[in-house]
């Protein structure tokens, strides 16, 4: 159990800025340090596991709420006045997300609108069906280099769904797909695939998420969300709004974190 | 690098630091008698002291040895160049990570000095006599006519002006594919090790070109790496004995003669964690920086980033002493977290009968802790506050209490005057602590203490 009381900065702040000592790392003199960017990568586990918590317990406060205010909806129907004030909110829902019917029901202010966008990608991609597409097509195939043994190796890649409607069978799919291949599956990204299996040659893997990164204001801490639903398909898995999948999804979710673990390991 | 007079505009500020990067001092060594002092910094060189053996006028107590104590510079010499590996496209520090001394076998000085990638062997030798009345030749070396000769000579050796010589003898390169962290001279005095990130080499002084591995922590695939190496030394007295620290705070001792590859350790020296105290921070404070025997060969001294702790080699559940060294920094990991400070690597050192042993901390400050009281103190390099010859007094970090004059706030401390390095005099109680890109030494004696830069 982590105490969260420690600092002032939470779990989004900590992953922000520990992913940014990682991108940074690239440039500096000497190499990447492969100590320090382990290190680092600790903190970043343990930051995720700090957020992941936090956010499945607020779906599950969500949801609770949802239910509570689906009951007072259908009181509040008797009442036509209020309704129009609430469709812009709607719209704007709408838009933004692509979970389900329910979310565009909810008649509900958003709570936290930094968390629902987080089960879609930004401005690139607005309408929902697009992310029911793998959108991985092009990283079929790898080619590795063991800087020790220089081997090469052609490694067939498996790719993980974007899709944030997800279902327990997508869920279970990812979460199953080998652990070494979800850092390819940035689906941005159209750049360079070859990956060198060495650790001081993630530089290339790192400049494909900068190819992410860039896409996004790096320090905006809304949009970390985004950056873990790139990083690993088990978040995706919490954001099922029925009770049964969400069970499922979120213990995917929680296999999962070994696996991407090891993904930053590899720094 | 002169300014330009014309463009007074030119910030030539980035110029004084880069400058000053390249004096930092990024270790420091002792001889086996304490004579010869060497430091090494970013800019890949290195200096050595020498200790004055003459005692000075004005020098009443001399001590029973009679040295002055006074260490003035001996040598200085470009170990390193900054080098290119152009497979990988990296660049390779030229910055000196450690230095250590080979024990002395004849009138000249060997020591070992590494970089991130490459080892080398260097000699320090002497000439203070030349020999003249050469027959064939001049006094400036060129060939005589023979003709001239009209007796023989024979040459004898003439006083001269001391030159002090330093010459490379042997590099040691290609051996390790990760950055190098140790070096440690087995008392066999023909072997030594040197230490990356995930494994160990063995070398012979003589030989170049081959070396065996003996610990290889790297896992078949990089993503499960779980942990580094992060220091390594051999024992002092048994020359199949070597330890090694992980990121993960584990020791782990190792005996050569069970076999080639000493990835099994012989004992594995590790504290639980408490359940209690885990943050978000607790693998980063909980990796060793440094690993040190005692003279004795008994004991081992760690330092992770808040603690030092003492090891008997008998006992492998846990420390025997452990000693707080800055644990007000504990609340402020956070913010050590986003500067980088938290993963500054402290050495740590013994006195040299394992009464004492001292590491460093921030805002110039060092700590001294007693094993036999298990009292520490806290002290100071910088400049200001100590004059030569002056009596260091101790310092305080005021952490809650009655607040006493000169205490320092946690708040104002200084993060970027870090004593990462530093040295024991084998023999007496002489301390050199580097101090970003000035050297101290201090002495305990009766006379107040000397202060060199």
């Amino acid at each position: 159990m982590i105490n969260t009381m420690e600092c002032v900065a939470d779990a989004q702040s900590l992953i922000s800025i520990s992913l940014m000592k990682i991108h940074n790392s690239r440039t500096q003199r000497g190499g990447i340090k492969l100590h320090k960017n382990l290190l680092v990568s600790y903190v970043l586990r343990n930051a995720r596991q700090v957020y992941i918590k936090e956010k499945y317990a607020e779906i599950y406060r969500m949801q609770q709420y949802e239910e509570v205010m689906t009951v007072c909806n259908e009181i509040q129907e008797l009442n036509p006045l209020e309704l129009d004030a609430e469709d812009a909110e709607d719209e704007d829902l709408a838009r933004t997300t692509c979970c389900g019917e329910d979310f565009q029901r909810g008649s509900m202010k958003d709570p936290e609108p930094a968390y629902y966008r987080s089960c879609c990608m930004e401005a690139p991609l607005p309408p929902c069906d697009q992310l029911s597409v793998n959108i991985n097509t092009h990283c079929n195939k790898t080619t590795v280099l063991d800087l020790d043994t220089h081997v090469v190796t052609t490694v067939d890649n498996g790719y993980i769904h974007q899709d944030c409607c997800c279902d327990a069978f997508q869920c279970a799919q990812s979460a199953q797909a080998p652990a070494k291949k979800r850092k390819m599956d940035f689906g941005y990204c159209t750049s360079d695939l070859d990956e060198l299996q060495d650790f001081t040659t993630s530089r290339k893997r790192l400049r494909r998420e900068d190819c992410v990164y860039s896409c996004q204001d790096f320090t905006d801490t809304s949009n970390i969300s985004n950056l873990i639903s790139i990083f690993g398909s088990g978040f995706s898995g919490l954001l099922s709004r029925q009770a049964d999948l969400e069970q499922i999804c979120s213990k995917q979710a929680l296999a999962g974190l070994g696996a991407w673990t090891r993904a930053i390991v590899a720094f | 690098m002169g300014e330009d007079a014309e463009s007074p505009k030119i910030n030539h500020t980035f110029l004084r630091d880069y400058v000053t990067e390249a004096d930092v001092i990024s270790t420091v060594e002792f001889n086996q008698t304490g004579d010869l002092l060497a430091t090494g910094d970013k800019g890949g060189r290195v200096v050595i002291f020498q200790r004055e053996t003459e005692s000075k006028g004005d020098f009443e107590e001399v001590g029973d040895t009679g040295d002055s104590g006074e260490y003035n510079v001996y040598s200085t010499f470009q170990s390193h160049e900054p080098d290119f590996d152009y497979l990988k496209s990296l660049e390779i520090e030229e910055k000196i990570n450690k230095i250590r001394w080979l024990p002395q076998q004849n009138a000249a000085h060997f020591l070992l000095s590494t970089n991130d990638k490459t080892i080398k062997l260097w000699k320090v030798s002497e000439r203070d006599k030349r020999p003249e009345g050469y027959n064939l030749k001049d006094e400036e070396g060129r060939l005589k006519d023979i003709s001239t000769i009209t007796s023989l000579q024979v040459p004898v050796l003439k006083p001269t002006d001391l030159m002090v010589e330093v010459r490379p003898r042997r590099v040691f390169a290609n051996g390790h594919t990760y950055h190098v962290n140790s070096i440690s001279v087995n008392s066999d005095g023909e072997t030594y090790l040197s230490a990356d990130d995930l494994r160990i080499n063995m070398w012979h002084l003589g030989i170049t070109d081959r070396s065996f591995n003996i610990v290889d922590i790297k896992p078949a695939n990089m993503e499960d790496l779980t942990e580094v190496i992060t220091a390594s030394e051999f024992h002092p007295h048994h020359c199949h004995l070597f330890v090694y620290s992980s990121s993960k705070g584990t020791l782990r001792l190792c005996d050569m003669r069970a076999s080639a590859l000493c990835d099994k350790h012989a004992k594995l020296y590790e504290e639980p964690e408490d359940p209690g105290s885990r943050s978000f921070f607790s693998e980063i404070i909980s990796s060793v920086s440094d690993v040190k025997f005692s003279h004795s060969g008994r004991y081992m001294l760690t330092r992770d980033y808040l603690t030092a702790k003492v090891w008997d080699l008998h006992m492998d559940k846990g420390p025997v002493e452990t000693y707080q060294v800055h644990e007000y920094l504990r609340s402020k990991l956070c913010s050590l977290y986003e500067n980088d400070c938290i993963f500054d690597k402290f050495e740590c050192v013994w006195n040299s009968s394992d009464s004492v042993i001292m590491t460093g901390a921030y805002n110039s400050f060092f700590r001294m802790f007693d094993r036999e009281t298990g009292r520490g103190v806290t002290l100071e390099a910088w400049r200001e506050s100590s004059k030569p010859r002056a009596v260091l007094r101790t310092r305080r970090v005021y952490t809650g209490g009655k607040r006493r004059r000169g205490d320092v706030g946690v708040d104002s401390l200084d993060f970027t005057k870090k004593i990462l390095h530093m040295a024991w005099h084998p023999a007496e109680n002489i301390i050199a602590i580097a101090a970003t890109n000035n050297l101290y030494i201090f002495q305990d004696r009766v006379n107040p203490d000397a202060h060199t830069q």
